[in-house]
C-alpha cells in the first residue's frame, strides 16, 4: 500500500481527541483553584498579620488590647517536632534496617511490614487519644499534660512514614554493592553500616524530613496532650504551645485580631513546612547526581 | 579488629611455599583435615597463594539442583577457566567457593572445597575469614558509590578490618598498579570512583580486591560488561596477577579462556565434563560434548 492510499484521520475522531483533552484540562484547571485559593488567602490575611512582634511575643491572653504573637507556639512547635524526630527516625530507620538487612522474607518481617502499613493508615487523632489514655490520664512524670508526650504522639505518627521511606531507600540499594563488601571479607554490620546506609542516607533523609513536615503541622495528636499554654516553654514536661494548637484556638475567638493572628500563625506553618520539604527535595536531588 | 574473628589460628604454611609467610593474617578457625593433599604444585610457585580444592561439590538453589557432583582441584599460582553455556552452573561453583552463595536465599551447597588443607566448609570457620582469604571480582563492576577512587581501594583493608602493613597511601598505590590503574588515575585519588569508565570500574574492583592480599581471586565473568579494549586489559592483568595469586576465572568467552588459562574446565548441566590443560580442550579434547562446546556446535 503506497502512502497516497493511507486514509486520512477521520473528523470524528480528530473531534474526539480535541474534547478528550479539553476535558483533562478542565479537571487540572478545577484541581487548582482551591490550591491557588488557600494560597493566595493564606498570603493575602496572614502577611498582614506578620510584624516583628508578632514572632517575637508570646500570646497575651487578651481580648482588647495587646493580644501578643505567636512566639511560645513557635518554639513549641520546633521543640515538640525535634524530640518527636528524636524518637521516631532512629527506631524507624532501625526498623527498616531489619526489614531489609536481616528479617528479609521471613514471617515477622512481613508481620511488622503489615502493621506498618496499617499504622500509615491510622488517623492522627487516635494517636494523640492513645498518648492522652495512656501517659496524660496517669499522670506519667508528675505532668498531666506535657510537650513530651505530644513529641511520642507525633512520633508515633511519624514512625510508619519514616520507616517506610527508609526501607524504600534500603531496598533501591544495589545488592552487588553488598556482594562487593561481603566478598572482601567485611562483616555484615560493618557492611551495613559502612556501606548500605550511607548509599541510602539521601533517601532515607528525605523520606524523614517529610514525616517532620507532616507532624509539624499535625493538631488532633497535640490537642489533648501538649494542650495550649501562653507562654514559652523549654519545660518539655509541661504544656507547651504549638502552632496548630493554636491557629486552632484563635480561629474559635470572637476577636477579629485573633482570628487574623490564626492567619498570620497558618502562614508561618505553611512556610515552615516548605522549607523542610524544600530541604527535602535539595537532599533528593544532591543524591541524583551521583 | 572486628570481634567476629577472635578465636583465630594461624593457617599452617604449605610446605612448598616458597617464601615469606603470608603477608595477610588468615583467620581461618582450625577446621584442618589432616592427610588432604589440598594443592597441586604449579609450575610458578607464587609468593602467597594457595590452591583450592573442590570435592564432590553439590549445591542448590531451592529444589533446582545446579551443580551436581563436582571435583575440581584450582592450582595454586595459576588461572583455571570454567567454561560452559549458560545455566551450566560455573558461578555457581565460584561462589560456593568463597561462600558467597550463602547470601543468595534458597541456596545451599554441600561438599567439601579445601583451601590448602582448611576445609572452608567447617563449622567452626568463619566466613568472614572466607571471603578475606578469597577475594572476588563481578560480574558487573561495582565499586561502592559514596567513595572515592582512594577509599574504594582502602575499603577493603578499612572495613574489612585488616591490620595495615605499611601507610594506606602505599598500600593502596600498590593495589592500584597492581591492577595497572595507577597511571590513570594518580592525579584523581579524591574523585568517586563511580566517575570512571567500565573498564577502569573493573580494574578498581580488581585493586579492591588485591588490597587485602588475598591467597585466591574467584573472577566471575569479569569482562562481559566491558569493551573489546578493556578486556584485553583485564586479560594482561590477569597473566600478571597469576604471579602472586590463583585464580579461578568464569568466562563466557572461550578465546579468553585460551588467552588466558593454564587449566579449562568444561561444565555442562551443573556437571564437571572434563579439565585438562587449555591447549588440550581446545585442540584435541577427550569427550566430544567439549568437542562440540568449543568448535561452536552449540551453547
Amino acid at each position: 500500500m503506497s502512502i497516497e492510499t493511507l486514509p486520512r484521520i477521520a473528523a470524528r475522531r480528530r473531534r474526539t481527541d480535541q474534547i478528550m483533552r479539553g476535558l483533562v484540562g478542565l479537571g487540572t484547571l478545577i484541581a487548582l483553584v482551591p490550591l491557588v485559593l488557600v494560597i493566595y488567602y493564606l498570603l493575602k490575611r496572614g502577611l498582614g498579620a506578620w510584624s516583628a512582634d508578632f514572632f517575637t511575643t508570646d500570646p497575651t491572653g487578651n481580648f482588647i488590647g495587646d493580644q501578643g504573637g505567636i512566639k511560645s507556639a513557635l518554639l513549641g512547635t520546633i521543640e515538640i517536632v525535634l524530640l518527636a524526630s528524636a524518637l521516631a527516625i532512629p527506631i524507624g530507620v532501625s526498623v527498616a534496617l531489619y526489614l531489609v538487612e536481616f528479617g528479609k522474607r521471613s514471617r515477622f518481617a512481613a508481620t511488622v511490614r503489615y502493621f506498618v502499613d496499617v499504622m500509615t493508615g491510622v488517623p492522627s487523632i487516635v494517636f494523640g487519644l492513645f498518648i492522652y489514655v495512656t501517659l496524660v490520664l496517669n499522670g506519667w512524670l508528675g505532668s498531666s499534660f506535657a510537650g513530651w508526650k505530644g513529641a511520642v504522639a507525633l512520633g508515633l505518627l511519624m514512625l510508619p512514614v519514616v520507616t517506610r521511606a527508609a526501607e524504600v531507600a534500603l531496598v533501591l540499594v544495589p545488592q552487588s554493592l553488598r556482594e562487593a563488601a561481603l566478598a572482601l571479607g567485611v562483616p555484615r554490620y560493618r557492611v551495613v553500616l559502612r556501606v548500605v546506609l550511607p548509599t541510602a542516607l539521601p533517601g532515607i533523609l528525605t523520606g524523614a524530613l517529610l514525616a517532620v513536615a507532616r507532624a509539624a503541622g499535625e493538631t488532633a495528636p497535640l490537642l489533648f496532650t501538649a494542650t495550649i499554654v501562653k507562654d514559652t516553654s523549654f519545660n518539655l514536661n509541661g504544656p507547651m504551645n504549638s502552632l496548630p494548637v493554636q491557629i486552632f484556638n484563635d480561629l474559635q475567638q470572637p476577636s477579629d485580631a485573633l482570628v487574623n493572628r490564626a492567619w498570620g500563625a497558618a502562614l508561618t506553618l505553611v512556610a515552615m513546612i516548605l522549607i523542610t520539604s524544600l530541604l527535602a527535595r535539595l537532599v533528593a536531588k544532591r543524591s541524583a547526581i551521583r | 579488629m572486628n570481634p567476629e574473628t577472635e578465636n583465630v589460628t594461624e593457617i599452617p604454611e604449605s610446605t612448598d611455599s616458597s617464601s615469606s609467610p603470608s603477608p595477610i593474617r588468615s583467620t581461618l578457625g582450625g577446621a584442618t583435615q589432616d592427610g588432604a593433599t589440598a594443592t597441586v604444585a604449579g609450575e610458578t610457585p607464587a609468593s602467597h597463594a594457595k590452591g583450592i580444592t573442590i570435592t564432590g561439590l553439590n549445591a542448590w538453589y531451592g529444589s533446582q539442583h545446579s551443580v551436581r557432583d563436582f571435583t575440581l582441584p584450582v592450582a595454586r599460582g595459576q588461572v583455571t577457566a570454567l567454561i560452559g553455556p549458560s545455566g551450566s552452573g560455573k558461578s555457581t561453583v565460584v561462589r560456593c567457593i568463597n561462600r558467597m552463595h550463602e547470601e543468595i536465599p534458597g541456596a545451599r551447597a554441600e561438599g567439601s572445597v579445601m583451601l590448602d588443607d582448611v576445609d572452608l566448609y567447617g563449622s567452626s570457620v568463619d566466613v568472614v575469614a572466607v571471603r578475606r582469604a578469597i577475594g572476588m571480582v563481578f560480574q558487573k563492576p561495582n565499586p561502592f558509590p559514596t567513595f572515592s577512587i582512594f577509599d574504594n581501594v582502602a575499603a577493603g583493608i578499612k572495613l574489612a578490618g585488616g591490620k595495615g602493613e605499611g601507610n594506606m597511601r602505599d598500600r593502596v598505590e600498590k593495589s592500584l598498579r597492581g591492577a595497572a590503574l595507577w597511571d590513570e588515575v594518580k592525579d584523581r585519588l579524591g574523585e568517586p570512583g563511580i566517575g570512571l569508565s567500565g573498564g577502569q570500574q573493573q580494574r578498581l574492583c580488581i585493586a579492591r580486591a588485591i588490597a587485602v592480599e588475598p591467597d585466591v581471586i574467584l573472577m566471575d565473568e569479569p569482562c562481559s560488561a566491558l569493551d573489546p579494549g578493556a578486556t584485553l586489559k583485564i586479560e594482561d592483568l590477569v597473566h600478571e596477577l597469576k604471579k602472586d595469586y590463583t585464580i579461578a576465572i568464569v568466562t563466557h568467552n572461550m578465546q579468553q579462556a585460551a588467552r588466558v588459562a593454564d587449566t579449562t574446565c568444561f561444565m555442562l548441566d551443573g556437571q564437571l565434563v572434563e579439565h585438562a590443560p587449555t591447549e588440550k580442550i581446545f585442540s584435541n579434547p577427550d569427550d566430544s560434548r567439549t568437542e562440540e562446546y568449543v568448535t561452536g556446535k552449540f551453547g
